[in-house]
């Protein structure tokens, strides 16, 4: 039968005799320690303990037991241990062995003081991440040139296995949304230029804008999503397993293997998706005009060949590598950022995601004001 | 209570597709034993250990841990069963968003109502027994060495002084100071808290002067269940190779 935990304090001549009784275990110890608190402290006793009643014990009960016998002892009590069995003793001994000595706390700081600090840090973090990119960037220049000269040292297999998943994977997606925004663009546009009775202007509003501006954008915010964040997790997991540790032990580039093939893929594939992306959008600007404005398929393409200069087709496709160039350098750059934890994997695919959709809206923005003013 | 049976395999068969790995396997683990599961790479030594931690499912056959088939029983009890025992994984598993400490109290915090300097001090103790220096308490597992992280695993493991001790290659990526030490951690831990061991191991110094019973798996089958005195005797030169 389990004997109830119990303890007892009893006073006699040398000082106070305590008796533990029952299952010392984690299960009891809320209890037993409201009553061992209870125990009053007196400076300079005698303190036994009988621990013969112990019936079941385990670590924390004996955690327990040598708090409060440590704060005994710093009262200066003389403290002795009575009737503990075998086992018992020799599961004391070793906790007592390693009590652990004193408390490391961990240091707290004012709340300006850390406040200013973390300040200084994000700056130095940020100047590092700035430095190490330009580093990086170098290195990648560097690497591209070395490819061009020895064209043979290009990996085409995985830079090809690339172009599947990051390419070819993406013309679903791209087709549909690239659809439906040519479907936006001509339902709100076919609103206002109905009042005017400037139904046929719909021609160069959907081709201009999609062909220009929106296919390219929209089609290098999708593959950003997509592979950038691809790039991190892959370079950023075969770091953590140590294969790029081993890549270069073994003397395979790590910027052959991983960085090259993956920047030519996404340079290569990306104008050819904003291609398909340019004709569906169109299309379903086409559909539209059909339904909402009475402007025929055959009108719209007539139109089209009349006023659509071939150079917003050509704008928009030169966008594409560099947006390709962009995403591939953020996401293996981000990747190499990762370091053994698995937190940072997660840290690490959001800021390039984040990175990558951000500075092809930007550089979109840069272009577009500059040929703009060019008169482009 | 010497021969209580802890584990119980009983005709256990594990299929990987087509791919047989186990095809009845069975052998007893008593209380207080420090077992052994023994056998050559890809023999089944692991996936027979994550068997009876319940991470895998055996094709056939039962597989009774204290007592409870650990195939069909309900989600409750699994979950009561895995608060019996700690696991130390080959490379530690420790989780890396947590400091040292917290991965060592996390068990005990979730699972106990101990006060809260009751678990700090439970836990800066297991980790000082597993030879841990008081100063890794507040520093992230990616800050250690391999052999440290693995001490850290086997603190993580004792947090709530486990019935049953599961060990995947314990003294593996250590030196061997420390591994012989890791060892006599283990005897004193069965000794006093009268835990029962299963650890995986290759070790040949851990195979003799640890283990109390072990067994070995080739061909898809136990080849040999005892202890090392009846190892020796064997005549079989496959076996042979697990004596030093």
């Amino acid at each position: 039968m389990k004997k109830i935990p119990s303890l007892h304090v009893t006073q006699t001549k040398e000082g106070f005799s305590i008796t533990l009784q029952g299952a010392w275990v984690k299960e009891s110890i809320q209890k037993l320690e409201l009553a061992l608190n209870a125990l009053t402290c007196k400076p300079k006793m005698n303190y036994t303990f009988d621990l013969s009643g112990i019936t079941e014990f385990d670590t924390h009960g004996i955690m327990l037991i040598l708090h409060h016998v440590k704060k005994l002892e710093a009262q200066q009590c003389s403290i002795t241990r009575v009737g503990a069995n075998e086992s018992l003793e020799k599961l004391l001994n070793i906790c007592e062995q390693h009590y652990p000595q004193e408390k490391i706390v961990e240091k707290k700081e004012m709340f300006l003081l850390s406040y200013l600090e973390n300040i200084g840090k994000d700056i130095f973090e940020g100047y590092k991440t700035l430095s190490s990119f330009f580093a990086f960037t170098g290195e990648l220049t560097h690497y591209v040139i070395a490819a061009f000269l020895k064209p043979l040292t290009i990996r085409l297999k995985a830079t090809l296995y690339h172009i599947e998943q990051s390419g070819a994977g993406a013309i679903p997606i791209i087709l549909l949304t690239s659809f439906l925004i040519g479907i936006v663009i001509a339902y709100q546009g076919a609103t206002q230029l109905e009042k005017f009775g400037a139904n046929i202007f719909i021609v160069e509003m959907v081709t201009i804008s999609a062909v220009r501006e929106l296919a390219p954008l929209l089609t290098a915010i999708v593959v950003a999503g997509r592979s950038s964040s691809a790039y991190t997790a892959q370079i950023g997991v075969m770091k953590i397993t140590d294969e790029v540790d081993a890549m270069s032990a073994m003397g395979f580039s790590p910027w052959n293997f991983l960085v090259l093939p993956r920047l030519f893929a996404l340079i290569l594939s990306l104008p050819l998706l904003v291609f398909f992306a340019d004709v569906v959008s169109v299309f379903g600007g086409m559909v539209i005009a059909a339904t909402k404005l009475d402007v025929s398929f055959v009108e719209f393409i007539d139109r089209i060949k009349q006023t659509v200069a071939l150079k917003h087709l050509i704008i928009g496709l030169i966008k594409a590598p560099i947006f390709g160039c962009i995403i591939a350098t953020i996401g293996c750059f981000r990747g190499f950022q990762i370091d053994s934890s698995t937190e940072s994997v997660g840290k690490y695919t959001t800021i390039s995601v984040v990175n990558a959709i951000f500075w092809v809206i930007a550089i979109d923005a840069v272009i577009s004001v500059l040929l703009t003013e060019m008169g482009l | 209570m010497k021969n209580h049976v802890m584990i119980e395999a009983r005709e256990v068969v594990t299929r990987f597709g087509k791919h047989v790995i186990h095809d009845g396997v069975s052998f007893k683990i008593h209380k207080g034993e420090i077992f052994g599961l023994l056998g050559g790479s890809g023999s089944g030594k692991t996936t027979l250990l994550r068997e009876m931690i319940m991470l895998q499912k055996t094709s056939a056959g039962q597989m009774l841990v204290l007592g409870t088939n650990v195939m069909t029983t309900s989600t409750k009890m699994a979950q009561k069963l895995r608060q019996k025992w700690g696991v130390l994984f080959q490379f530690g598993a420790l989780f890396t968003s947590l400091t040292i400490l917290e991965n060592v109290a996390i068990a005990m915090k979730e699972y106990t109502n101990l006060p809260d300097w009751l678990i700090e001090q439970s836990a800066l103790m297991k980790l000082s027994m597993v030879g841990l220096p008081p100063k890794v308490a507040h520093m992230y597992p990616s800050e250690l060495s391999g052999g440290m992280k693995k001490r850290a695993g086997l603190a993580r493991a004792l947090a709530l002084d486990p019935k049953l001790l599961f060990l995947d290659e314990p003294t593996s990526g250590l030196d061997p100071q420390s591994a012989r030490a890791f060892d006599e951690l283990i005897i004193t831990l069965r000794d006093t808290l009268g835990i029962t061991v299963i650890m995986v191991t290759h070790d040949k110094d851990t195979i003799e002067n640890v283990l109390d019973r072990f067994i070995i798996l080739g061909h898809k089958k136990v080849q040999f269940e005892g202890n090392i005195e009846l190892l020796r005797q064997t005549t079989d030169d496959e076996l042979k190779k697990f004596l030093s």
